[in-house]
């Protein structure tokens, strides 16, 4: 395994900025702002304040010193190869947001829009969280900047989170847990809404991906495109070529967006979204709202959903609490549309798999949500390894996946899913290495040692 | 010709304010609601909002979300609505639907105009669709003859007063306050600031106060400065605490005298 030595990207050229959306925040037939009116003004100021935050040379350089100094950019790109092992040959290649600051790559976008509540002179920051990882990473700036900050949550999720919702009260935000309608995501952007309608004049709403009223999708796109650029010049570097693939999990679809918009413009690079499958997308139990939804109008914009026939969301279902959301930021359904970027569903059973094998491979325990990502890397490489393509000439394809974040938050739900016990029933065994041969003197399940009473055993 | 714009002009001719019902189609049931609707007329309601069940009713509170809920998950829908405003019709009120935009763009915007302005509906009032986004519904409430009510809100700009009031039909809807839909104690001195800037934007289009009102005494101090007042969660409440229609129709007769400026005792 190496990891790549990083270096300042000095004189390179910033990449150009997709054209759209447009002036409105329309992807196509995608985006735009389905909000009460009583939103329109402090979209509109928002916007306003970005477009000019965006090209202020005080703002960019305050911004990178944060990203530097605080999150810890750029995150390297490391080469897998005992993983690659299972993915019929294919080199790849992980970008490391997970070694950001706070864990994930949501820090990248909340440090930007905490920025922007400053210069718009508010005080309070509300943001809405599924997994923890942005409501972790807006409590974090919020600290940071001395901004008051409230994160909904769905009821349903703090107990699945229950890690993160300690580390927002610890950073001093207050959790506030949503015990409406499906007590998940989508309802914690319901009640977000909502303080924000009532409590505007002094309250920012941080959202948390690229999906929403305009102009979210958008400035959420343009704080996490630096994922994308970092990677692109770096495996350049690295390789002297661009990857065939690029690779990430789609929820709302902010790490997806970030890693794959500095390569939009590359034609030979295939941009592949993966969908939360749950338990398959045939069963009606799933998130995975391109490949099983329709277009529609939900939290604010234009884009595919899943929806009953009178319009109704429907609830979607994963393992992971970051992917569960029945909707999708409107530049995915555009570049679906468009046939820029494919989508493709991976199951429960496929992601935890690739979960386990990542950590057992190389060391990296990635979160859940990320291991969509892994596991689409398998199914992409196996897929290319088959044909024989996807290479150029004797060169393995190479296959670049955002590891979007890592899975401290998660241990509690993959060791309850591998039959490793839980806090209640500690039973230390042989792990998820079947070749792990036991060793004389280890602790195995018949003879386990409780910490308390190793002491007096001794 | 605009049903909702007439029969706030018969009225203004009374010397009072119009009076506008919100009652969610399927809580406690379709058919229920339905006769919860009529009693609203027949306490006195000039016009009835008939509320579209929505899975994700952004500028509703606790109250309508309560009861929105139940007929969500009992998956009523467009038919049934249209159902409710045929009845509505018959009582001898002015039905116009009240619909996050989600349901409407999933039924067919062509569809529902059509399917709309033939069951004798008024039009329609759209809380989460500005009049930026509106180009289908534009088009196809002018072919169909239908009102158009769009939104404004205390924040909204001078600007955005003169563009949303020259979209809408019958009548706008004045937001009296930053928030969501319930019951307030005091109806907030933004609404008349509202109403007086939305009057200037748009002379001849009527203004009717919405969110927070939700009694004799409240109605009468919107029909002060308002051309109609509309009331929802007061309504909601009472079908959630079990008054059935009869609360409902004693709610209307109460608020029907606020809107002709008495607060019975």
């Amino acid at each position: 395994m190496t990891t790549s030595a990083v270096r300042p990207t000095g004189e390179r050229v910033a990449p150009p900025r997709p054209a759209w959306p447009d002036a409105t925040g329309h992807f196509g037939v995608f985006g735009g702002r389905f909000v009460p009116e009583a939103l329109i003004a402090a979209l509109d100021e928002l916007t306003e304040a970005y477009e000019a935050m965006r090209v202020d040379p005080a703002f960019l350089a305050e911004f990178a010193a944060l990203q530097r100094d605080y999150t810890g950019r750029p995150s390297p790109i490391t080469e897998v190869p005992r993983f690659a092992e299972h993915a019929g040959g294919a080199r790849v290649l992980l970008k490391r947001e997970d070694l950001n600051h706070t864990g994930s790559h949501k820090i990248n976008n909340v440090l930007g829009q905490a920025l922007l509540t400053k210069r718009i002179g508010k005080s309070r920051v509300i943001a809405e969280t599924g997994a923890g990882q942005h409501g972790v990473a807006t409590a974090t700036a919020a600290a940071l900047m001395g901004l008051s900050c409230t994160i909904y949550m769905g009821e349903e999720d703090t107990r699945r989170q229950a890690l993160n919702v300690a580390r927002m009260r610890l950073l001093g935000a207050e959790v506030i847990p949503v015990t409406t309608g499906s007590r998940t995501l989508k309802d914690a952007i319901n009640e977000a809404f909502r303080d924000w309608v009532t409590n505007v004049e002094a309250t920012n709403y941080v959202f948390g991906t690229v999906a929403g009223p305009h102009p979210f999708p958008a400035m959420v796109r343009d704080f996490q495109r630096v994922i994308g650029d970092e990677a692109r010049a770096q495996v350049l570097e690295r390789l002297g070529r661009l990857p065939d693939a690029v690779l990430a999990c789609v929820g709302g679809g902010s790490n997806a967006i970030g890693i794959f918009t500095a390569f939009v413009p590359d034609d030979g690079v295939r941009l592949v979204g993966l969908e939360a499958g749950g338990d398959g997308v045939g069963t009606g139990r799933h998130a995975a709202s391109i490949t099983g939804g329709t277009p529609g109008v939900l939290h604010g914009a234009r884009s595919y959903l899943l929806q009953d026939d009178n319009g109704q969301t429907v609830e979607s279902h994963s393992i992971s609490a970051g992917l569960d959301y029945p909707g999708v930021g409107p530049e995915h359904s555009y570049l679906h549309d468009i046939g820029r970027a494919e989508y493709r569903p991976v199951t429960d059973s496929e992601a935890m798999e690739a979960f386990a094998l990542l950590c057992r491979t190389e060391g990296i325990i990635p979160a859940i949500e990320t291991a969509h990502a892994l596991a689409g890397a398998m199914m992409v490489g196996r897929e290319l390894g088959a044909r024989g393509d996807g290479g150029r000439g004797e060169d393995p394809p190479v296959l670049l996946v955002n590891l979007s974040g890592r899975g401290d938050k998660d241990v509690e739900t993959a060791s309850r899913w591998f039959g490793l016990g839980d806090r209640e029933h500690v039973d230390p065994g042989a792990g998820l290495d079947e070749d792990q041969r036991p060793t004389e003197g280890a602790v195995t399940s018949g003879d386990a040692v409780p910490g308390q009473a190793a002491g007096e055993q001794a | 010709m605009s049903l909702l714009a007439d029969r706030i002009a018969t009225a203004r001719g009374e010397g009072r304010a119009a009076l506008i019902a919100y009652l969610p189609v399927g809580y406690p049931d379709v058919d229920t609601s339905i006769d919860a609707m009529v009693a609203a007329v027949g306490g006195g309601a000039d016009a009835v909002e008939i509320g579209v069940p929505y899975s994700d009713p952004g500028i509703d509170g606790p109250v309508i979300q309560q009861a929105v809920d139940v007929a969500v998950r009992a998956g009523v829908g467009m038919r049934d609505v249209l159902r409710a405003v045929e009845a509505v019709a018959a009582a001898g009120a002015v039905p116009v639907v009240m619909s996050y935009w989600n349901p409407i763009e999933r039924y067919g915007v062509e569809r529902f105009a059509a399917d709309l302005a033939a069951a004798g509906g008024a039009g329609a009032i759209t809380p989460d669709l500005i009049p930026d986004e509106a180009a289908p519904w534009l088009s196809a409430s002018d072919e169909h003859d239908l009102d158009r009510v769009f939104l404004v809100a205390p924040s909204s700009t001078d600007a955005r007063l003169a563009s949303t009031t020259a979209a809408s039909r019958g009548f706008v809807y004045a937001a009296s306050t930053m928030g969501v839909t319930g019951t307030r104690a005091t109806v907030s001195d933004a609404a008349a600031k509202l109403v007086a800037r939305t009057r200037a934007a748009a002379p001849d289009l009527a203004v009717c106060v919405g969110l927070g009102v939700s009694d004799a005494a409240q109605a009468a101090e919107v029909a002060g400065f308002a051309d109609g007042v509309i009331v929802g969660t007061a309504y909601v409440r009472q079908l959630l605490d079990g008054h059935g229609r009869a609360g409902v129709r004693a709610l209307s007769a109460q608020l029907a005298e606020g809107v002709r400026g008495s607060v019975p005792a």
